[in-house]
């Protein structure tokens, strides 16, 4: 038996489940080249946390509906996640995932001065859909999604990070590959094509 | 994926702590309970969920500090300053339509939410003829709330929420500044009720005008949720108003159905069906 060839044969590919994005300044930008090339049938429920301002409401879901291929809405508290769906984080909620796919809000305490928080979402869903989640961590002036990432990695699935030098803003992908060293450094071009890739696989 | 032992570790100390305390977090949406037990777990040094579990069961002055874990006391004055507007627009002119009025604030934390209505039921001369419930199941924060005592850093952004909110008056008329504390003036109890009830375990109030119950079922499962709307439309009188969190809504509720919405951005709901 030949245990080298064993080792290099890819592991079997789990489907995945969910997509996750954090991202922060710079956000409407790089979300513009990833979010509209998602086809209306995309299999895959995608959930983004964008930094905002907490007393404000947020028009990025109108932005996005307008913009988009698929279906576009900012998250009600126990909302079931569906394919074909883009959901925003709301300003000032946390985002979770319980084990029955539903999403749950929270409004417990800022991480990294910011709610909602790229860690809080990322490791919920790590807990919940383990090596079956696909995490994107794009610009931004911060150091959360950094932690999360690692969560995401450590339960086995995808982790994708903007390759810094292309960033608006390096913070945040840096800490993230930081944190996650494995990840992989990619262009929002090159994301947005895994993002349709991971999909084909379904 | 779920770590399992911790699943079940975690079950089992919520069970522990219903059948010693009577606290019942077991059906509490279980993600941010989770998270909120992990940040416990190493407040107390513990190495496992079970020997926090031990240690809630046999040191009573744990349980009121992991309380302050499992029940999340964020709050403001006027909060969403929209819901409030709304309220002052569209539901007071109804409210003015009865002799006597009874306002239930559930959930209410430090009493924020309440105080802001007391306030508005002053500003639009409701107020003496107002009774106002606030009901919590943390004691502190009951404590807390019949005491009326703020940080002062929070001002400014009280102060501009309740301008937001259609303020009439200035809200410095309200509060005294004393050593980095804000004290709300004690005129502003007069009318209010503070006690302790749990929207899990505890019974129906009779015949409230407005419940207002913000940021509370978001911590709550699905069947959860349904009881606690459940007494709240069994609450209200017929016509009564029923006020939410910004992001909360009765669309997967069961009792939907004894409900009109009534603001629909603002999730104001208005009573129905007879109970
Ligand atoms: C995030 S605070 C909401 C405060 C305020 N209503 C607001 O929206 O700003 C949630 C409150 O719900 C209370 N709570 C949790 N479980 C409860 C229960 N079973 N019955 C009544 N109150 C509960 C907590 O103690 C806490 O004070």
């Amino acid at each position: 038996m030949d245990f080298n060839l064993l080792m290099q044969a890819p592991p079997p590919a789990t489907p995945i489940e969910a997509v996750v994005i954090g991202v922060s300044a710079g956000a409407v930008d790089a979300l513009s080249t990833i979010l509209p090339s998602l086809p209306p049938d995309y299999p895959i429920p995608v959930i983004v946390v964008v930094h905002l301002p907490a007393d404000r409401k947020s028009i990025l879901a109108q932005l996005f509906q307008a913009k988009c291929q698929v279906d576009v809405h900012e998250i009600d508290d126990k909302e079931q996640l569906k394919k074909g769906t883009v959901y925003f984080a709301p300003p000032d909620y946390h985002v979770l995932v319980e084990d029955d796919k539903r999403v749950s809000l929270s409004s417990e305490e800022l991480v990294h001065y910011s709610r909602p928080a790229i860690d809080v979402l990322f490791e919920s869903a790590a807990d919940v859909f383990g090596p079956a989640l696909a995490a994107v961590v794009l610009t931004g002036a911060s150091a959360d999604g950094a932690k999360g990432l690692a969560a995401v990695h450590a339960a086995g699935g995808i982790c994708l990070v903007q390759d810094p030098i292309q960033a608006n803003s390096r913070t945040m992908p840096e800490a993230a590959l930081k944190a996650c060293p494995t990840a992989e450094a990619l262009t929002l071009e090159q994301i947005a094509k895994r993002l349709l890739e991971i999909a084909l696989k379904q | 994926m779920t770590d399992v032992a911790e699943d079940l570790e975690t079950r089992l100390l919520l069970d522990a702590i219903f059948h010693q305390y009577h606290y019942d977090f077991r059906g509490y949406s279980m993600a941010s309970v989770k998270r909120r037990l992990k940040q416990a777990k190493e407040h107390f040094e513990c190495r496992s969920i079970s020997e926090l579990q031990h240690r809630v069961l046999h040191e009573p002055a744990v349980l009121p500090e992991l309380l302050s874990y499992l029940t999340i006391q964020v709050s403001d004055l006027f909060r969403d300053p929209a819901y409030f507007l709304a309220l002052r627009e569209s539901v007071i002119p109804h409210l003015r339509t009865y002799p006597s009025l009874k306002v239930w604030v559930a959930g209410c934390s430090a009493g924020e939410e309440l105080y802001s209505l007391v306030i508005l039921f002053r500003e639009e001369g409701l107020e003496d003829r107002t009774m106002f419930y606030g009901t919590d199941i943390n004691p502190r924060a009951l404590e807390r709330a019949e005491a009326g005592v703020y940080d002062l850093e929070s001002i400014p952004r009280f102060t501009e929420n309740h301008r937001k909110a259609g303020g009439k008056s200035s809200l410095s008329d309200y509060y005294t500044a004393a050593y980095g504390s804000a004290v709300l003036d004690k005129s502003l109890r007069r009318r209010t009720v503070f006690s302790d009830h749990s929207l899990v375990t505890d019974a129906v109030f009779a015949e409230m005008h407005l419940i207002s119950c913000r940021n509370v079922l978001i911590y709550f499962d699905q069947d959860l949720q349904n009881r606690a709307i459940g007494l709240f439309s069994d609450s209200l009188i017929r016509k009564g108003f029923l006020g939410l969190g910004s992001k909360e809504s009765l669309r997967f509720s069961k009792r939907a159905g004894d409900f009109s919405e009534f603001a629909r951005d603002e999730r104001i709901y208005q009573k129905q069906r007879a109970t």
